[in-house]
């Protein structure tokens, strides 16, 4: 037990960050909901990465007994536990294929806006003058569009597919990251350990890298699975509207689109699809509550007293 | 507070000028639609009378001026589709909608403030932690999915309600729950943290000394105080319902602008489309300044400053 040893005024550093992780884990363990998640999201992941290698063939196999098979059966094999669709595919094998496109536009697009946005919100806040101006009229022009309108306008000018979907959802969450960013950094900025940096000469790409984003990371983190949750929802939408994802490509919310078709004869085509967008955006929403906890300067230093 | 309002009409002018700028010009990158309305044997002369009869072969400069000045005369132009003006179609279409959001936003409200509230009074209680897991589910359900399993459940198995359409109340029931449960959902969370923190000050410890009931405490002390957040999140959600309006109205058959919208995408029908945008658009400016103008309402202090 930690608590067991007395603490070193001089302990290693390696040594007290490996007890601050050890807490953090204990902290995810004692969240079951946090822990349940963690876990479904890593699995999800670990499809999104291996699935599509490991299960191609199988999402492409005709399987005669399998056609139309309804879910809960081993009548056609493990692989049909979630049914079949009208081609005799499985469709447990299909949904962890599509995981693949699902989770990589959703993470690529918000990637892209975190990095975009952040470090237009480290300019916008600590330069401020017209341009910060003009950044900040321009992401209220985004920001008042609702985001499947301008996805809308974008990908009917240009070609749906994969990168434009990127591109779209990765543009109209900008605003979101760079507004943040920019009211942390103008609150920092007129701290004292900002003022020091000043002071002994620091260069301003020095200051906002070294001394002002990590301030702001846990925060951009937090927002950041929060919007991944949020743009997983709006490709599935663009892609169940026949505006997003276009086949052979696939992701949920496509899958989601063609199930409707056999809505009355086969439910599950539809459901499980959908079911795993659900699963996937409560598990990120979960994993927040979780985060900002942890995250929160306060709480930490909770955490890190306790690992002692 | 005038000049506060005077100051927000006048940023939003500035990005509605800036919104007409880009969907004009991005509308105009595709080309001419003549591919797609007329037959595929269509001779170049035809296709150049085409383009003639909608000014598609005037330089964009030329196209752009005469576009802005039938915007402000409130001709968006001619429906290639159907030949109808483009505003008066966005305009037929804009009261489904706009009644699918004021039934909805009412409700929402309702809901996510009452639960909210209630939630915040004994957090970790079971209540609390049933509203949480409850608002959690809304908020993370793919909307288009949720109005296919409601199809599926209440019109397909227990013929209860219609698949689709408009008409009885009866057609209502589906879209709008499909549309009252992203933002409910997320809602809920904002109003319980903001009541939270009211619940914490020294005026509710004082009404609780003094012996005022529970529900008195929250719905006359705490109240005001905690509607702030939930104010502005609710304005982000009202924009977000023009999310929800295109899908819903797509999967339920509803006459909306969001259909409207959708299928002139697909048709490559600019008028419409840039109508449709504007629209939109001005109708969201306006909740803004609404909800700027609620804020003095529910705050003396900023009505004050």
């Amino acid at each position: 037990m930690p608590s067991s040893i007395p603490a070193s005024v001089t302990a290693e550093l390696p040594a007290a960050q490996g007890r601050r992780k050890s807490a953090i884990l204990r902290s995810l363990l004692r969240d079951r909901y946090a822990t349940v998640s963690v876990i479904f999201l890593l699995i999800v992941l670990g499809c999104a990465i291996v699935g599509p290698t490991l299960l191609a063939e199988q999402a492409r196999a005709l399987n005669l007994k399998g056609r139309n098979a309804a879910p809960f059966s081993l009548d056609a094999g493990w692989m049909f536990i979630l049914g079949g669709d009208a081609l005799g595919r499985s469709l447990l094998a299909r949904i962890v294929v599509a995981s693949q496109n699902t989770i990589l536009i959703s993470a690529t697009a918000v990637l892209f806006s975190v990095l975009v946005g952040g470090i237009l919100g480290l300019i916008a806040g600590y330069r401020g003058g017209w341009v910060g101006d003009v950044l900040l009229r321009l992401a209220d022009a985004i920001m008042t569009l609702p985001s499947m309108l301008l996805a809308m306008i974008v990908l009917f000018v240009f070609e749906p597919g994969v990168t434009n979907v990127i591109l779209v959802l990765a543009v109209s969450r900008i605003p979101i990251f760079m507004r943040t960013v920019r009211a942390e950094v103008l609150e920092l900025k007129q701290r004292m350990f900002v003022v020091a940096a000043r002071a002994t000469g620091a260069s301003t790409s020095r200051i906002l890298l070294r001394h002002i984003a990590p301030m702001v990371l846990p925060t951009i983190i937090n927002l950041a699975a929060l919007e991944m949750a949020f743009v997983m929802l709006v490709e599935s939408g663009l892609s169940f509207l026949g505006i997003g994802i276009q086949p052979p490509e696939v992701t949920w919310g496509l899958m989601v689109a063609d199930g409707r078709n056999y809505l009355g004869s086969a439910w599950w085509l539809a459901f499980w699809p959908g079911l795993a967008i659900m699963l996937t955006a409560m598990s990120l929403n979960l994993l927040t509550n979780w985060l900002r906890v942890v995250t929160d300067p306060v709480e930490r230093w909770r955490l890190e007293t306790e690992a002692r | 507070m005038g000049s506060f309002i005077f100051k927000r009409s006048f940023q939003s002018i500035l990005s509605l000028i800036f919104l007409v700028i880009v969907v004009f010009f991005l509308a105009r990158m595709t080309g001419s639609p003549a591919m797609l309305y007329l037959p595929p044997e269509a001779t170049q002369d035809q296709i150049d009378a085409y383009n003639a009869l909608h000014g598609f072969d005037d330089p964009l400069i030329v196209q752009f001026g005469s576009f802005i000045t039938g915007v402000f005369q409130g001709d968006f132009g001619n429906s290639l589709q159907y030949s109808r003006p483009a505003l008066d179609m966005v305009l037929a279409a804009f009261p489904t909608t706009l009644a699918l959001a004021a039934v909805t936003m009412p409700l929402v409200l309702l809901i996510s403030i009452v639960t909210g509230a209630l939630a915040a009074y004994h957090p970790g209680g079971v209540f609390d932690r049933l509203a949480s897991l409850i608002s959690l589910i809304g908020a993370s359900m793919p909307n288009f999915w949720v109005a296919i399993v409601g199809v599926l459940v209440f019109a397909v198995t227990l013929n209860v309600l219609p698949t689709s359409g408009t008409g009885t109340w009866q057609h209502w029931v589906l879209p709008v729950a499909v549309l009252v449960l992203r933002p409910a959902g997320v809602l809920v969370q904002v109003m319980r943290t903001s009541m939270m923190t009211a619940l914490s000050s020294v005026y509710v410890k004082a009404a609780k000394a003094k012996g005022v009931k529970a529900r008195a405490i929250i719905f006359v002390h705490a109240l005001r105080n905690s509607l702030l957040p939930v104010i502005t999140v609710a304005s982000d959600q009202a924009a977000g319902i023009v999310n929800g309006a295109v899908i819903v109205e797509t999967v339920f058959g509803f006459p909306g602008i969001g259909k409207l919208m959708i299928d002139s995408v697909l048709m490559r029908d600019f008028a419409v489309i840039q109508a449709a945008i504007l629209v939109t658009a001005l109708a969201v400016f306006l909740i803004n300044i609404i909800v700027d103008i609620s804020y003095a309402f529910v705050d003396p202090r900023i009505r004050h400053s």
